[in-house]
């Protein structure tokens, strides 16, 4: 049994450590690319949302590399990705690209159906060397985040052009070899010393940009056009709604560990635009927005592939938020049309529409 | 107190139910004016440009009612079933219509069966509450809705489009001429207030039948049928909707007295993008002829006559057994 499965950001790194700690043969797919959308475009449906496509790239490439086996996540609705492993599956019989399917879906009625097939992934380890993969794979995600989070903060106020890039990418090698878990402390610690190695200009002056949106295009920089490293080149600090960690915390553990920002509380907030859930991460980015203005963000841009139903309706309360709080907000939609030169193009807009605000306020006081 | 009731989305499944239950509880039910360019004009105005377009026409017929009646019934319809929902955008309907100006109050309670079928009872106090303060009334009411709905779906599986089964109901059946007769049977599949509003379809119903096609609709079928049909697929689909239009399209494709199926969606729709991938892939394999007609806003007319005319050349050329198609 080779195993793959679809890239989301960098969920390859933690998800490669969970499997390879069990002692599973994985195959990664290459990383997202103009052609494994071109693959996903010509073989997926249409209007099916581009995460999708992506995902049918990611498969038909890992199998050229010898994969055999794919696991996908489930779900139950009302966001399509709940269905994406299965219309997968259709297509890539249909290709003759058959491969074996292992869905991790929620249990409907018992939880034994879902352990079941983590037992068919992991053969003849024991539960306990199980938990202790799924625990490793989540220290990964942590330490992965963090070299991201300390990106976002040096990007603005590098002082060599592309330095902070140069750390990034380093840094995240080093996180990905590690294979046990004191390797890993260290890898964490020598990646948070590259990333503080940056040499910055802590005067420059910088813009706070919250990004908000749908968990794929947020997480995955090939669906986004690279949206958070073309902002901090042109002088935002990003943040994002949405950290691979945190999306575990919630949905795998159910919220157990304590100290991270949870969803909980984003719909909580989402309260007085959006009063229910409305599938994918929808509320969440109502709510997500409503914190970020109320932290003193400059701006805020919402990201999500076309078609995406619950952003959707997240967008068309988003704008009171915008006037109720006062802040800019622009909507970038995702799909295999998309350009990069189009999109720096508005972000470059922004900024400057960001920037003079900024200051006709500073002046007024 | 006059309650007004949007003629779009699920008005074609549960009028005849809201109604009832209104009048029970001695309101007025007033439904909005058949869909027009005006209409939709309106729902383009105030809705986002990315939602679909019977979501935009809904918005039309919320304005439409405004100034009309003194409240608007829009619930939030999030499930209608055990463990399955109508579409994200049915959930967030009331946030995304309340947003805009001069509209008299919602009646947006919470329709949410997701858990079980007795929490349905929850939504029906919740909006009898608003007229009455006597639970029996409401009851009563209830009761009486539940059995007009029944009577309903049942006029509707004796092969009558929604449209004539209200007027069955309200006892204004017209004296029209017999249709021409058909020679043969298209199933149309796709979402009821894609398919049965007559200005966003194109009249798609009634064109067929005037070109000779007997139609038929997944409200044609019992729930039964559609469920065990829809049950094929290796996971079940958690879609309402999708699931009807699945169990239809499968049952139609095996009938050998249905000569084509066309499915309508509308432009962007994202539960039509997954099932009408499923049922163009079962179409193909057992090489039935199929439409796909996309609707949006910019749909011209002259373009799906077009269409229809092609397709259902193609279906009697392959049933008069023309080779190679």
């Amino acid at each position: 049994m080779r195993v793959t499965f679809p890239h989301m950001g960098n969920l390859y790194i933690p998800l490669k450590a969970m499997l390879q700690y069990l002692g599973v043969d994985v195959v990664v797919p290459p990383l997202s690319s103009k052609k494994t959308l071109t693959l996903g475009v010509k073989h997926g449906p249409e209007f099916a949302c581009m995460p999708l496509k992506l995902n049918l790239g990611n498969f038909m490439e890992a199998r050229e590399l010898g994969a055999d086996t794919i696991i996908m996540a489930g779900g139950c609705g009302p966001c399509r990705f709940g269905y994406y492993a299965q219309i997968e599956n259709a297509i890539l019989k249909d290709i003759a690209y058959e491969m074996q399917l292992i869905v991790l879906e929620p249990p409907e009625k018992h939880i034994s159906e879902l352990l079941v097939k983590i037992k068919r992934i992991a053969g003849q380890r024991s539960w306990w060397q199980v938990i202790q993969a799924i625990r490793f794979g989540y220290k990964k995600a942590r330490a992965v985040d963090e070299v991201e989070m300390a990106a976002f903060q040096a990007r603005p106020r590098e002082l060599v052009a592309g330095a902070t890039d140069a750390a990034y990418h380093e840094a995240l090698a080093l996180i990905d070899g590690a294979s046990s878990l004191s390797e890993l402390e260290f890898a964490r610690e020598n990646a948070g010393q590259i990333m503080a190695g940056v040499a910055r200009d802590h005067n420059r002056p910088v813009l706070k940009i919250g990004v908000i949106g749908e968990i794929y295009t947020l997480l995955e920089p090939f669906s986004n056009q690279g949206l958070e490293r073309h902002l901090g080149l042109l002088g935002a600090l990003v943040d994002r709604s949405i950290y691979l960690s945190e999306w575990i915390n919630d949905h795998l553990f159910l919220g157990l560990i304590k100290g991270l920002r949870s969803s909980k509380e984003a719909c909580a907030a989402a309260a007085p635009y959006l009063r229910h859930f409305v599938g994918g991460h929808g509320q969440e980015t109502v709510g997500s927005a409503v914190n970020y203005a109320r932290a003193g963000y400059d701006g805020l841009i919402q990201v999500f592939p076309f078609t995406c139903m619950p952003e959707i309706v997240a967008r068309s309360v988003l704008p009171d938020v915008g006037a109720d709080y006062s802040i800019p907000l622009l909507t970038l939609i995702m799909d295999e049309h998309s350009g990069e030169a189009g999109m720096v193009t508005r972000l470059e807009a922004f900024m400057d529409l960001l920037a003079q605000r900024k200051e006709s306020r500073e002046a007024c006081r | 107190m006059r309650v007004g009731i949007p003629r779009a989305l699920l008005y074609y499944y549960y009028y005849p139910m809201w109604k009832v239950f209104f009048e029970e509880l001695g309101a007025e039910a007033v439904i909005s004016s058949q869909s027009t360019k005006g209409i939709l004009a309106q729902g383009l105005k105030h809705a986002v440009d990315e939602v679909c377009l019977p979501v935009k026409l809904s918005f039309g017929h919320v304005l439409d009612l405004a100034g009309k009646v003194d409240y608007i019934f829009l619930p939030r319809i999030v499930s209608v079933e055990h463990r399955k929902y109508i579409c994200p955008k049915f959930l967030g309907l009331p946030d995304m219509i309340r947003r805009l100006e001069g509209l008299p109050p919602l009646l947006d309670v919470e329709v949410d069966m997701y858990r079980k079928n007795w929490d349905l009872y929850q939504a029906i106090k919740e909006t009898g509450s608003f007229f009455t303060n006597s639970r029996l009334k409401i009851w009563m009411a209830y009761h009486r809705s539940v059995q007009a709905l029944h009577r309903y779906c049942r006029l509707l599986q004796l092969g009558l489009m929604p449209a004539e089964a209200l007027a069955v109901l309200e006892n204004k059946v017209k004296n029209e001429p017999l249709p021409y007769p058909a020679d043969l049977n298209v199933a149309v599949i796709g979402h009821p207030y894609n398919i049965y509003d007559p200005y966003i379809s194109m009249d798609l119903i009634r064109r067929l039948r005037a070109m000779g096609a007997n139609v038929f609709t997944a409200e044609h079928i019992p729930e039964k049928i559609l469920k065990s049909n829809a049950s094929r697929l290796p996971k079940k689909l958690f879609w309402t909707l999708g699931q009807r239009m699945i169990g239809a399209a499968f049952h139609y494709l095996e009938r050998p007295d249905v000569s084509g199926v066309v499915h309508v969606a509308a432009f962007a729709c994202g539960p039509d993008s997954m099932t009408g991938e499923l049922i163009e892939r079962h179409a193909r394999a057992r090489r039935v002829p199929y439409l796909n007609l996309t609707l949006d806003e910019h749909t011209g007319e002259a373009g799906v006559v077009t269409r229809l005319e092609a397709f259902l050349d193609m279906v009697r050329w392959k049933k008069a057994g023309a080779v190679g198609i």
